[in-house]
């Protein structure tokens, strides 16, 4: 196998490991469409990075945590639904972040490998990053797990609790991001939401206990990554695509499989 | 009863008129120690905003709320929906809670009648069962303070007969206050030691039989609402009697119409 192979595994796996538990948090907050938004934000971050010549992946990351954090707020004014101004975010933060990028310099950046992927030309040094932050994402999940599940259920029993409900969220929205825009720069800012609620959609069906959703998300996910990859591999084919193509007929088998029923 | 007991939450002179539009004016209303206090109103008199008040959800615009610092408080809100996404089963629910262990949490569904669901999912519970999980999960927090928002809501009415026998029970073993909201009323008096009648401000508080005949209870909410007053405590004593909540007729509520 060669090496850019073994790279874009391992990059594969570490993406997918955090992203099926963060996955399950966007699905039970009923958060794709928020998380679809925040992800396009991310194209901003890539002008950023350029135009101040840090790495890229820097500028995304704080280009989601800032619009993380604005659309939280956007989000607080009930006059119009949550869907109609995600609807409107979406759409302009992904017109004005492929405009940004053109601004800040077409030569340099193949808005491509942004939109839908590019995986195959992950570096060592990118793979530290990719587990680095997925490393730190999860230990923060893990820390935060009941607090953070509590907080989803029910505002008010977690604040009974002694829950800080508004920290809590806070962190748990800029975790997604720090995730968003790992994983955006993987499998591609259009694609990534589909690695998040995907997996944790396959594992749904099994699942009986959070905790086990959390499991099954990251392992549907790690199978998608791994099948993607080598379907990629093998018909030469697109990879973050071909990724999202493996998690959909991951989650397919997972619903239309016979189940047993308990006595 | 229990007026030198020490107070475990109180509002005193509380306004709230969030946007302009005041819901709660002036509201004094304390629970003491061991006390089981209904507050009744009808939709809209301000009840829940009460209740959010009192436990710190909500901030008063004037007066003050007063909690006995370190209060552990058991609560059970009025509507909690758990979406489908989330598999939950009735047991993993209750180990959410900061306190308890697994014996506890046994013990508290045990002590509640619903240890054969522990399995189950929580969005499979019937409404009655789900309220009993509810009520369990705050007994787990060996409350010194139980806060109830209208408990009986959805449950039908044999099921509302084994709730309030509940706490009532709840109260008796272990001894801790209850604040018990209802728009319900022939319910909700029969195990009260104290009714707080509210309708932005308080109309009238007191035992439930003084509160059943002021005459601003009775405007509020038509002359009907005596006899179910009156009905809920002959049905206390029937209870009392008997043992057994519904022991000796076939049709409680018709009984007392027609005497």
């Amino acid at each position: 196998m060669d090496d850019f192979l073994v790279r874009a595994l391992l990059a594969g796996l570490g993406v997918a490991v955090v992203a099926g538990p963060f996955g399950c948090f966007v699905v039970w907050r009923r958060m794709a469409y928020f998380g679809e938004t925040l992800a396009h934000t991310a194209l901003f971050g890539v002008a950023l990075g350029v135009l101040l010549e840090v790495d890229l992946i820097v500028g995304m990351i704080a280009a989601v945590a800032l619009g993380a954090l604005l659309l939280g707020f956007a989000q607080r004014d009930k006059r119009l639904g949550s869907d109609a101004i995600l609807g409107i975010l979406a759409s302009l933060t992904l017109a004005g972040g492929v405009i940004a990028v053109s601004l800040a310099g077409t030569v340099r950046i193949d808005l491509f490998a942004f939109l839908f992927g590019d995986i195959l030309a992950v570096r060592a040094s990118d793979l530290y990053a990719i587990w680095g932050a997925a490393g730190a994402a999860l230990a923060a999940l893990v820390w935060l797990w009941r607090p953070m599940l509590s907080a989803t259920l029910n505002d008010e029993l977690a604040r009974i609790d002694g829950v800080r409900v508004d920290a809590v969220n806070l962190l748990l929205m800029l975790l997604l991001a720090l995730v968003i825009a790992v994983a955006g720069r993987m499998v591609g800012i259009l694609l990534v939401v589909a690695l998040l609620v995907i997996p944790a959609a396959a594992a749904r069906r099994f699942a009986r206990t959070p905790e086990q959703m959390a499991l099954g998300a990251a392992a549907a996910g790690a199978v998608a990554v791994a099948a993607g990859l080598w379907g990629s591999f093998r018909w030469d084919t697109p990879t973050g695509p071909s990724m999202v193509v493996a998690a959909g007929l991951v989650c397919l088998l997972a619903w239309i499989v016979p189940r047993r029923r308990a006595a | 009863m229990n007026v030198a007991q020490p107070v475990l939450v109180a509002a005193h002179g509380v306004s709230l008129a969030p946007g302009g539009t005041p819901i709660l004016e002036r509201v004094d209303i304390a629970v003491h120690a061991g006390e089981l206090v209904s507050l009744i109103g009808p939709n809209g008199s301000g009840k829940t905003t009460l209740v959010r008040t009192l436990l710190g959800f909500a901030t008063p615009d004037s007066g003050r709320v007063e909690r006995r610092p370190g209060l552990r408080i058991g609560y059970v809100p009025q509507r909690l929906q758990i979406d489908r996404a989330m598999p939950l089963t009735a047991e993993r629910f209750l180990g959410l809670a900061p306190r308890g262990t697994p014996a506890a949490r046994r013990a508290a569904m045990a002590e509640l009648g619903i240890a054969h669901v522990a399995g189950r999912a929580v969005q499979d519970l019937s409404g009655g069962e789900f309220q009993r999980l509810l009520l369990a999960r705050a007994l787990l927090a060996e409350p010194e303070l139980l806060v109830m928002d209208e408990p009986a809501q959805g449950i039908d009415v044999v099921g509302q007969a084994e709730l309030y026998h509940w706490i009532a029970e709840l109260r008796a073993r272990r001894g801790c206050g209850v604040l018990l909201v209802s728009h319900d009323l022939h319910l909700v008096m029969a195990a009260t030691d104290k009714v707080v009648c509210l309708n932005r401000h308080v109309c009238c508080t007191g035992h439930p039989e003084a509160v059943a005949r002021h005459p601003e209870y009775i405007a509020l909410f038509g002359p009907a609402s005596r006899e179910f007053a009156v009905y809920a405590h002959k049905h206390d004593h029937v209870h009392d009697v008997a043992g057994h909540v519904h022991a000796d007729h076939d049709h409680p509520h018709k009984h007392d119409h027609a005497h």
